[in-house]
């Protein structure tokens, strides 16, 4: 990205002459190459997954990707608590991924939560690449306009990314049965939906607009003592929310990955109780 | 335990500079300022320098090391291995008056910009009852010692010259979310201005401020997201702003 | 030459930034008056910031007997009774209004559980007395202030079009001279720090709010701006300081590591608990009572243990005794040999409160140790020592007014101003002192404009003071200021530290007096932008009349009070609790006078219990009961 920045920013009229970006000795560059690598990597994974329209289901299990099941060309005796509302859906004649439903609110949740931003404004937008490192930009209006400004919808995505916890979570209850559907049974495949489910509310619940609903948008806490213990509840996983992030992210990727291989066979779900 | 340092010392004015490599001895327990401190008493009595306190409770020392904004005073020597060539830079999103030392005006307009506080009308001096966990959020922010670390830091201004105009910076963006939660201010704006004149929804939340706090002020966390919450509640969620429609028809509001 | 220099007009000029500077800019620009603002450093900055315990107003939102009276007897105790009574009259009776005043302009302090304005104890206090902010009480009083003439000049931007126009701030801008024409003053003349460039300011009333004189010493706690240049512009316009003997030591600045030295721990260290120890484990403080505090401090551990908890019915425990009484304990526990490896003693609240408490009632203590040191003080002691952290002399003024006597148009307020502490200061009076006199001066400064009018400088004073200025740089190969001022600081350290003797103090005369006459020959390299030497060539200066009055007070006054320890001269003597030492300048050279100390009236002297007072007083004092 050679885009001319001479004469601005760190360069501009007036302020010290130094030709360097950055005159920072530290490996600065890691982290956000580390970001790179790590998202760009789930990106082609869950594209491959999407398209891919199998392998989602193996009784009791069904994967984060295709829960719940929206269209009558879902696997038979997948879960659908809200129906096939979908029924079948194509265009020009091929059939989409029931998938494609489902990840589209997730991949909002993400793309618009205040941790994610930064992690891709810095990384792969370079935007900058770390602090006090030039960024390759001639211009910059950050999310005052279209299209960033949709980043203000962020608590949409998050009331979205609740409904699908309740989903995952019912999969994840769900998978206390064996293959024959009966209850009270216990696999490892239990055990990784269970531990999606919950990472991923921890995700959820410590989201900076969590955070605000429950308590952050008061002016006075004193006449809220139960919003505000909330709130100091919420603050504290917030601290957090960049770990949930990345932990819920890789949580549903090895979730998918799990099911995948019990659905295709080259593993068996093995079953404590 | 004395050590010598070898040091790199931007040198110049707002014409022309450069970097100047300089040998200095450094005792144990001394930080960056003590260093410059003693090439200026012994090697360049004419070195320029901003500070005051030594304590790292004035925020005057701000100075860019080894590519970093810090504080002089609060910057250990031992952080450096021993044949670490140490850089010191002024402030690269200020002009440069000379040699360390920044013209830092721009933070004084953005100041006068900011509406100030307003106490009710009607509450006179010792009769403001306040509870502790109502003002403990606005206390957070000021601590801020006014470095300044966090404007310079910031991409959106050190980077962009054209919007120093339309954009404050995080050091006010925490003013305003301490004026926005304090108690008992009566100007009820603060989100509307925050986003339409000051430049809140220019900030693309990279957290470098945060990084560079001296205070350890969680100011994206605490102050800039919360406001930019705040902002959607007033002008871009159609629900919320349905619902105050309607408290304020039913007199709740 | 001066025909280009930047001229400004106002009514007042004030110099200084700090808290008192503000407060008086604040008082004359509500009274309708424009006022310029110049100071050393960026604003906000000023050396006020520093203060952490708090802010002493007998606003009894904890404790509700306290009240102005209580408030007045601890000052005056404190003060050793060389207080300027009516001084210590009107800040404990105004402190309270002042940290109200404060909460209006967007202030916010600690709450008790009512949601009032929290109080903590503090040395020398009766009750738990000092509004805070954790631990950065200054910082918020700054704040506010800063944040109050940001509104006013918001207003006259609304007003007038112009947000600078009726009040404005010239930040590192040095002041050199104030100007006088028929006697009285004209305004003041400095130079910009940025550029060297001169700057004019014609105004009738000048408010001289400058802070210390911590930077004469060694071992301070002081910024580099603390130089004493109120003190050397007011006698050099021909006013007087008075009582310049009485310095405090800090008892508890930092000793280690070196770069960090003379920094100050918070006496609320020791207020939250904090107990001093020397190199043996000894609590050594109960040895170290003096007599006229025998009835208020405990004697033994268990009793100051039990104080923490249970205030009414136990006596303070020793360490919260008055700062000069624990310098002075520390001094000897060193000297006599059972200090630490670095010259101080232990310091320790890690074994009375738990980490997260600690975290939270002294957060800036911990994070300062933490990170300039490396000493977690939830785990560890801290290593402590006394540090010169603040001057009770200072310019004579009138106590209503805070008019400087003897000079026409001038006033000064807060550290820079003597008598309201007497021999010594209580923790916490400072920032009130601030409030209560900046107001008072910004009010004396205006009813003197508006009585007297503009009083123009001429040209002839106009070129004196510039030729000043201009000075160091025609001089070549001269003096260095910096090894000048390790040299005065040096003397000032050995011979008129906290522990004096005659012979001592009449060397220091003799040597100041040295490099006084070496300073006149000082010499800058560089240009004038931005050129430390060429600062310090001016600071020293001022340091040097400061050094000098110091010791030419100190070595007269025979006798050991507060701030002021003559080891050939131990122990209070009432007689001289009657007099005052005022200094004042001939061009040449400082020359002290005696001057009888203000009587106390009638209704103060019933204030006290007559035994109290028999231990300050001449029988023939006590007869008469006061003035009147």
């Amino acid at each position: 990205m050679a885009i001319d920045t001479s004469g601005n920013g760190v360069f501009s009229e007036g302020r010290a002459k130094l030709s360097a970006r950055t005159l920072r000795t530290d490996k600065w560059w890691l982290q956000p190459l580390i970001t790179v690598i790590v998202l760009f990597s789930f990106i082609v994974y869950a594209t491959l997954r999407a398209f891919e329209n199998g392998k989602y289901f193996a009784q009791p299990l069904i994967s984060p990707f295709y829960s719940p099941c929206l269209s009558t060309d879902c696997v038979k005796g997948s879960p659908s608590f809200i129906g096939t509302i979908f029924g079948t859906y194509h265009i020009f004649g091929m059939t989409v991924s029931p998938s494609l439903f489902i990840l589209i609110f997730p991949l909002a949740f993400r793309m618009t939560c205040y941790y994610y931003r930064k992690a891709y404004y810095r990384s792969f937008w370079m935007s900058p690449p770390a602090c006090a490192v030039a960024e390759p930009h001639a211009k910059y209006t950050g999310e005052t306009r279209a299209p960033l400004i949709i980043q203000n919808g962020h608590r949409y995505a998050f009331y979205a990314g609740l409904v699908f916890n309740v989903f995952l979570t019912i999969d994840a209850i769900g998978a206390f049965r064996n293959e024959k559907g009966q209850w009270g049974h216990m696999s490892i495949g239990t055990l990784v939906l269970l531990a999606n489910a919950t990472f991923l509310w921890l995700y959820s619940m410590s989201c900076h607009t969590c955070r605000h609903t429950v308590g952050g948008r008061l002016r006075n806490f004193s006449k809220h003592p139960i919003r505000y213990k909330l709130w100091t509840w919420v603050s504290i996983l917030n601290h957090k929310h960049q770990n949930f992030a990345w932990i819920s992210l890789f949580g549903v990727a090895l979730a998918d990955l799990y099911v995948r291989q019990v659905s295709g066979g080259s593993i068996r779900n093995l079953y404590f109780f | 335990m004395a050590r010598t340092l070898k040091l790199r010392i931007w040198r110049g004015s707002d014409q022309d500079g450069a970097l100047q490599d300089v040998t200095v001895e450094a005792n144990s327990g001394e930080v960056v300022l003590d260093i410059i401190h003693r090439v200026q008493a012994t090697q360049m009595g004419d070195l320029a320098v901003r500070w005051n306190c030594k304590a790292g409770k004035c925020g005057s020392c701000s100075m860019e090391i080894n590519g970093k904004p810090r504080l002089a005073c609060m910057t250990q020597v031992s952080a450096y291995a021993e044949d670490e060539v140490i850089t010191i830079t002024p402030l690269r999103a200020f002009p440069v008056i000379k040699d360390l030392v920044t013209d830092v005006s721009f933070n004084y307009k953005k100041a006068l910009e900011v509406r100030a506080y307003e106490h009710p009308a009607d509450l006179a001096p010792g009769e403001a009852r306040m509870e502790q966990i109502d003002v403990e959020r606005s206390q957070e922010f000021r601590k801020c010692i006014e470095c300044f670390l966090c404007q310079n830091t910031c991409h959106v201004i050190r980077d962009h010259e054209e919007n120093k105009k339309s954009f404050a910076g995080p050091r006010f963006f925490i003013r305003l979310a301490e004026l926005d939660m304090h108690p008992l201010d009566t100007l009820r704006n603060r989100k509307q201005s925050a986003q339409e004149e000051h430049g809140l929804g220019m900030c693309n939340i990279t957290k470098c401020c945060t990084e560079v706090c001296p205070e350890h002020i969680r100011i994206t966390d605490n102050a800039i997201i919360p406001m930019k919450e705040r902002v959607v509640d007033v002008k871009y969620d159609p629900l919320r702003w349905l619902g105050s429609v309607i408290r304020k028809r039913e007199g709740i509001l | 030459m001066t025909a280009q220099i930047e001229r400004h007009k106002y009514d007042i000029v004030v110099i200084g930034a700090g808290g008192a500077g503000l407060r008086a800019a604040v008082e004359a620009r509500e009274a309708g008056l424009s006022v310029a603002i110049v100071c050393k450093s960026l604003f906000g900055k000023a050396h006020t910031v520093m203060a952490e315990g708090g802010a002493a107003a007998s606003m009894g939102n904890v404790n509700d007997n306290d009240n102005w009276m209580v408030h007045f007897r601890d000052t005056m105790r404190g003060g050793k009774f060389l207080n300027h009574y009516r001084m210590a009259e009107l800040h404990a009776k105004e402190a309270p209004d002042r940290i109200w005043e404060l909460e209006t302009w967007g202030a916010l302090f600690d709450r008790t559980k009512e949601g009032k304005i929290s109080q903590r104890n503090f040395g020398g206090h009766e009750y738990p007395r000092l509004a805070h902010v954790g631990d950065r009480t200054g910082l918020e009083l700054i704040r506010t202030m800063q944040q109050r003439i940001v509104a006013l000049q918001q207003k006259d931007g609304r007003d007038f079009g112009d947000p600078e126009k009726k009040i404005r701030v010239f930040a590192e801008v040095t002041i050199t001279e104030i100007l006088k024409e028929n006697g009285k003053v004209a305004g003041a003349y400095g130079y910009r720090r940025e550029n060297g460039e001169e700057v004019l300011f014609e105004a009738p009333a000048v408010v001289i709010a400058t802070g210390g004189v911590g930077k004469t010493f060694k071992i301070t706690s002081n910024s580099w701006e603390g130089t004493g240049d109120g003190h050397a512009l007011a006698l050099k316009a021909g006013a007087n300081l008075v009582d310049m003997e009485f310095l405090q030591f800090h008892p508890t600045g930092m000793v280690w590591p070196l770069s960090v030295k003379g920094i100050l721990v918070t006496e609320s260290v020791r207020g939250e608990g904090g107990i001093l120890t020397n190199s043996l484990g000894e609590r050594f403080m109960f040895k170290y009572i003096p007599d006229v505090f025998k009835d208020k401090y405990a004697d033994n551990e268990a009793e100051a243990d039990r104080w923490y908890v249970d205030q009414d019915n136990n006596r303070r425990p020793p360490e919260l005794l008055p700062r000069d009484e624990v310098a002075r304990a520390i001094n000897s526990e060193v000297k006599a040999g059972r200090g630490t490896e670095h010259g101080g003693v232990f310091l320790d609240v890690s074994k009375r409160l738990s980490a997260e408490i600690i975290k939270k009632r002294l957060p800036s203590m911990w994070h300062q140790f933490y990170e300039l040191a490396g000493v977690d003080i939830t785990k560890e002691a801290m290593e402590v020592g006394p540090t010169c952290h603040y001057v009770m002399g200072g310019v004579e003024v009138d106590p209503d007014s805070a008019a400087a006597v003897g000079v026409d148009g001038l006033f000064a307020a807060g550290e820079v101003a003597g008598g309201m502490h007497g021999s010594n200061r209580l923790g916490g009076n400072s920032l009130t002192d601030l409030l209560v006199f900046g107001r008072r001066a910004g009010m004396g400064a205006v009813a003197y404009v508006k009585s007297h009018g503009e009083n123009p400088v001429s040209q002839s004073t106009l070129d004196r003071a510039a030729a000043r200025i201009e000075a160091p740089f025609s001089r070549v190969g001269g003096e260095n200021a910096y090894s000048l001022h390790q040299e005065l600081q040096e003397i000032t350290h050995n011979l008129v530290g906290i522990i004096r003797t005659g012979a001592e103090l009449t060397e220091a005369i003799e040597k100041i007096a040295e490099i006084r006459k070496r300073s006149a020959n000082i010499s800058v390299t560089g240009d004038r932008k931005f050129n430390p030497g060429f600062h310090l060539a001016f600071d020293l200066d001022n340091m040097l009349l400061v050094a000098e009055s110091t010791a030419k007070s100190a070595l007269l006054r025979e006798e050991s009070r507060g701030g002021h320890t003559r080891d050939d001269f131990p122990g209070m003597n009432s007689t001289w609790r009657q007099v005052n030492h005022i200094s004042s300048f001939d061009g040449e050279k400082v020359n002290i006078k005696s001057q009888p100390l203000p009587v106390l009236p009638k209704e103060l002297f019933d204030l006290f219990d007559v035994h109290e007072l028999e231990k300050y007083m001449t029988p023939e004092e006590i007869s008469k009961g006061g003035s009147n």
